[in-house]
């Protein structure tokens, strides 16, 4: 469980770093817009720019200019100038991320409810049976201080590890399913 | 909180952890009056430790090291057994017990502080580790909710076309540089396609349109199906808005893996998703169970936290509070909803660590910077025209219909989640997504106000008519004729644009209204705020527009005169919106000042907090009306959480004893005595019954109250004990005393459960007052509570039966009521008329049956009670 926050806390720096690296590497990254309404005939107009803060404004980034010299202020007054940035590089790697987590989870997913029923059947036959319902001895109360104690023991084994914890991730997700889907009792 | 106190004196009488060190020793001697009797009963004294009587003897050759002092003999004796004192699954905690643990443990790093610098850089940390998980969970949350926007706008996109140049990119990033620069072509840059472009190869013409809504409905479903197979395979707790449960938490409940890895993985992942599908949903109320789940995760680094399921609760507090700043980047507003809406307990130190965990938090999402507004949130808007005192009336209009939406909706909602609770239509719960995300995708599709993102379409309400009139909303007359200079008449009559523009928000606003009942409660993520929102500006808006209009062609009446003369600036729609979303979000959450202060922060005007004030009070008022729960509060109430709701009054004059455990024709309660029973006996008690938890009394003869065990404890420790102590047998003696009791010699060793049992288990007497004891388990958190007469315990009260309790209360006819309990306190005390008990008759089992009771008669037999299993189902059958 270390591993995974320590995994997630190495996404966070990530994407805060790349957010702060992107937006200062890309200058593709900024525009100036500016929204110049209908004015005496003339259509209105979007006008983008790739300019600095301090350059966005109508004079700087209408070009070129429809208008001829003195109505350029009145006309400029009208635009509405806005100043944008944006992280082209956070938005790719966020999307990718992403896509590629829930890729992942698709497969797994597959996984779980297609294949391994299907891998089990062939290879053992109906031991998954039996295996089954083992739950009903966690009713007991005394088999509920057997899980509390065992997890304090240690596992020699790294791959036993991984493999009883989802083993416990299952049945715990099985819980779940039940308490939510069959039995109604939370999240209805 | 005055509860201090009580919390004090808890802790004094506490040895639960029974590290009976000098002080609380002399502690113990400062409340004589407290445990005066213990020193009658038999040998129940704490300040009796010499470690010559026989019962220690046991332990020292048990300990097999050497211990010199008393005390250490002590610690090293009662060192604690792992998972004491944690909870099962949907259990209640115990808030005045957990307190009591992290003073203790806090006071024992306060003593080692001074013995090396290790020890000291161990306090510093754990001193410190309240500031870092907050800050943990504040970084998190802010960058979860970042890509949760970012992939969420991009998937909403999809459904729409695809940016052939870059993937990666939403619609507004894909045409971040194009130069279209005329108004009727800058939706169209060269980049986007649209799927009627890529497959069909034309952008025009019915084909297209044909195929483009084939395509919106097949990405619609196909989200949906995706989130709710997600949901159902690998994290069902990951479904819904997850506020209640989340209350519900906060309150002192344990749902385990509500708040673990899987959820928050496909909460995160299924948001998305679910939004994208274009349901009419939000992320809003999700987020604050994503930034709960990074809080509770990021806690387990910290053992001050892992360990102390109240202590985790504080953290939990303010990562909602975390969660609601990401949401609506609004500070502030999260601490206060944190305060207001979940949290139960609430102290200073939190409410700083909120904060900051929610500044945290909103700058780790504006340095994402997720909509390229650098806002927070998609619909920030800044209004800078004032308003005028007649513009009340319709905001409190709104006010009304924010109420009346939110009182309908709530009925409706549950009425139809009930449905889906108790038939056999719950079921199907991925053919029930499917089908409403396709009503959903088929419906909303033709009009151009369903068809977007509902967030998107809060901001185009919300913001006022612009030089670009990006919708029919603005198209009014007079900028038709370019020559008419913009800002000369900005009141200008509405033409045919603004009324089909009309016509099209009140289908929205019909479709909303029923398919925001439909959606809340599906198996996906969803959020409410965000509907509510919507529902409420479109109808803002729409009065908006009608105020105008009703200003522009009326402007001689004499409510316009004075301020609203022609060509001025006097109505503006988009803040008609913004109230209406406040009033319905208000209405259907019954949230007050954090509401108000979520909708400021938006607008960055405190112009405009009297008009927002005046709808969110007048929709509360008019909610509350109908029905004084708001929507979390009833899904609450739906799922039968033990919640105890800290705003509701008790005015019932019912008494403890009638509300106790075990009632009149019940078995009798449970007991255990402090020193004859075997392993044996107690495993039997403990797999016959199904209570959690076990009062302890002194004997069978004396029935004067020991303590409290809790069956966990008890099932933990005999396991325990069994595994690491030797000559533990079936027929071993179990005693919770000091000291052993004498024995024959040739009986096996005794097992000592001491350090397992409370000692300060709170006691009522039978007459308290019911109001009193609700008032206990409020404020103290308490999960149970021992009802005793004479100092003899009589039964038990539990968090479940106060529920029950109230339950039955608020079903029975009022008069009705009083006239049974006021007969019931008339009834003369006769078990009081004999100081003494009598003697009692016991079998081995000490499932004791009362007889003879006190007084026989009606009270007799009153006097059992046992802690009944706190099932998740608890109001089910009351409250159907």
């Amino acid at each position: 469980m270390k591993l995974v926050l320590a995994a997630e806390a190495a996404c966070l720096a990530c994407l805060v770093l790349l957010s702060q690296a992107a937006a200062a590497k890309n200058s593709e990254d900024v525009r100036c817009k500016c929204i110049c309404p209908p004015y005496r005939g003339y259509e209105g107009h979007i006008y983008k720019q790739n300019v600095s803060l301090k350059d966005c404004n109508c004079l700087h980034v209408v070009e070129p200019m429809p208008v001829d010299g003195k109505d350029v202020e009145a006309y400029c007054l009208r635009c509405e100038c806005k100043y944008e940035e944006r992280s082209s590089g956070t938005i790719k790697f966020t999307i990718i991320m992403y896509l590629s987590i829930l890729g992942l989870l698709l497969l797994y997913m597959v996984y779980l409810t297609l294949l391994e029923p299907m891998l089990k059947r062939r290879l053992f036959g109906h031991s998954q049976l039996i295996q089954s319902d083992d739950d009903a001895g966690d009713q007991q109360p005394f088999a509920n201080a057997h899980n509390v104690l065992n997890r304090s023991h240690s596992r020699p084994n790294m791959l036993n590890k991984v493999e009883h914890a989802q083993q416990r991730w299952r049945r715990q997700v099985q819980e779940q399913r039940k308490s939510v889907f069959d039995r109604h009792v939370v999240l209805s | 909180m005055e509860s201090e106190q009580l919390y004090q004196r808890g802790y004094c009488r506490n040895s639960y952890n029974s590290i009976a060190s000098a002080s609380s020793d002399e502690e113990l001697l400062d409340g004589a009056g407290v445990i005066m009797d213990f020193h009658t009963t038999e040998d129940d004294n704490l300040l009796d430790g010499d470690a010559t009587s026989p019962g220690s003897n046991y332990a020292m050759s048990n300990g097999g090291g050497a211990a010199s002092s008393s005390t250490h003999l002590l610690d090293f004796l009662e060192e604690p057994i792992p998972g004491v004192g944690t909870y099962d699954d949907f259990h209640t905690i115990d808030w005045v017990r957990e307190k009591c643990k992290d003073r203790e443990r806090h006071r024992k790093i306060n003593s080692k502080k001074k013995e090396s610098a290790w020890e000291f850089t161990k306090s510093l940390y754990d001193a410190w580790s309240g500031w870092l998980v907050v800050t943990l969970t504040g970084l998190a949350s802010g960058a979860l909710a970042g890509l949760i926007d970012i992939a969420a706008d991009w998937m909403n996109d999809l459904k729409e076309g695809v940016c052939l140049s870059a993937m990666w990119f939403n619609h507004e990033q894909c045409c971040w540089t194009s130069n279209e620069t005329t108004f009727a072509e800058r939706d169209k840059c060269p980049q986007w396609k649209s799927w009627a472009e890529l497959i069909l190869g034309q952008a025009e013409g019915p084909g297209s349109y044909i195929m483009n809504y084939f395509m919106y409905i097949y990405w619609a479903l196909s989200f949906a199906f995706l989130a709710v197979c997600l949901v159902k395979v690998f994290a069902p707790y990951a479904c819904g808005s997850g506020i209640p449960e989340i209350k519900t938490i906060l309150s002192g409940f344990i749902i385990r893996g509500y708040l673990g890895k899987w959820t928050l993985m496909i909460k995160t992942i299924t948001l998305v998703l679910a939004v994208a599908s274009g349901l009419s949903l939000g992320k809003e109320g999700p987020l604050v169970h994503v930034a709960c789940c990074c809080g509770n995760i990021f806690s387990y680094l910290f053992p001050k936290y892992s360990k102390n399921e109240a202590k985790k609760r504080e953290v939990l507090s303010a990562a909602s509070a975390a969660g609601v700043s990401v949401a609506f980047g609004a500070p502030i507003g999260g601490v206060l909803f944190s305060l207001e809406e979940v949290s139960y307990y609430f102290p200073l130190k939190t409410l700083w660590r909120s904060f900051f965990a929610a500044l945290v938090a909103a700058f780790v999402l504006r340095s994402i910077n997720p909509f390229g507004n650098s806002r927070l949130v998609l619909f920030y808007v800044e209004y800078h025209t004032p308003w005028y005192l007649f513009e009340l009336i319709p905001f409190i209009l709104l006010g009304v219909f924010g109420g009346l939406w939110g009182a309908f909706f709530i009925r409706a909602n549950i009425a139809w989640c009930r449905r889906r609770k108790s038939t056999r239509f719950g079921k199907y719960p991925v053919l029930e997504v499917i089908l409403v995300a396709a009503i959903t995708a088929i419906v909303a599709f033709p009009n151009p106000y369903t068809r977007q993102n509902t967030s998107e379409l809060i901001k185009e309400l919300f913001t006022d008519c612009g030089p670009l009139e990006t919708s029919q909303l603005c198209k009014y007359r007079s900028q038709m004729n370019g020559s008419k200079a913009f800002t000369d008449d900005p009141n200008q009559p509405a033409e045919p644009g603004v009324y089909s523009a009309m016509w099209q928000l009140c289908l929205a606003l019909i479709f909303k209204i029923i398919m925001t009942i439909f959606t809340f409660g599906l198996k996906v993520p969803s959020g409410l705020f965000i509907p509510s929102m919507a529902i409420g500006a479109i109808a803002g808006r729409i009065v908006g527009i009608a105020v105008e209009q009703l200003a522009y062609y009326h402007h001689d009446w004499f409510l316009f005169k004075e301020w609203c003369e022609v060509g001025a600036d006097c109505i503006t729609p988009g803040l008609y919106a913004m109230v209406g979303a406040a009033a319905c979000l208000g209405g259907v959450t019954r949230m007050t000042v954090s509401l108000v202060v979520i909708v400021f922060e938006l607008t960055g005007g405190l112009e405009y907090i009297v008009p927002l004030m005046a709808a969110v009070m007048t929709s509360k008022w008019v909610g509350d009306a109908f029905g004084r729960e708001g929507i979390y509060e009833a899904h609450i109430r739906l799922n039968g959480y033990p919640f105890l709701d800290a705003k509701e009054e008790f005015t019932h004059t019912t008494l403890a004893r009638e509300v106790m455990r075990p009632r009149r024709n019940d078995p009798p309660l449970a007991v255990l005595t402090q020193d004859d029973l075997t392993v044996e006996e107690l495993q039997s008690v403990i797999n016959e019954t199904s209570y959690n938890g076990f009062p302890v009394i002194v004997s069978k003869e004396s029935q004067r109250l020991v303590g409290f065990a809790l069956r966990r404890d008890i099932t933990i420790a005999i396991e325990n004990a069994r595994r690491k102590q030797e000559g533990i047998l079936l027929n071993s003696r179990v005693y919770f005393t000091q000291h052993a009791p004498s024995l024959p010699a040739d009986s096996p060793r005794p097992l000592k459960l001491r350090s397992i049992l409370d000692m300060s288990p709170f006691t009522v007497t039978d007459h308290t007052p019911m109001e009193i004891v609700v008032d206990i388990f409020r404020k103290l958190g308490l999960r149970q509570c021992l009802v005793t007469h004479n100092g003899i315990v009589l039964g038990i009260i539990t968090k479940k039966n106060i529920l029950e309790h109230l339950e039955e209360l608020k079903q029975h006819t009022e008069p009705l009521a009083t006239s049974w309990y006021y007969h019931k306190k008339r009834h003369p005390p006769s078990h009081g008329a004999n100081g003494k008990p009598r003697s009692r008759v016991h079998h081995v089992q000490l499932i004791r049956s009362f007889q003879d009771g006190w007084g026989g008669g009606g009270t007799g037999s009153e006097e059992e009670e046992e802690e009944e299993e706190e099932v998740v189902c608890l109001l089910n059958g009351s409250s159907l």
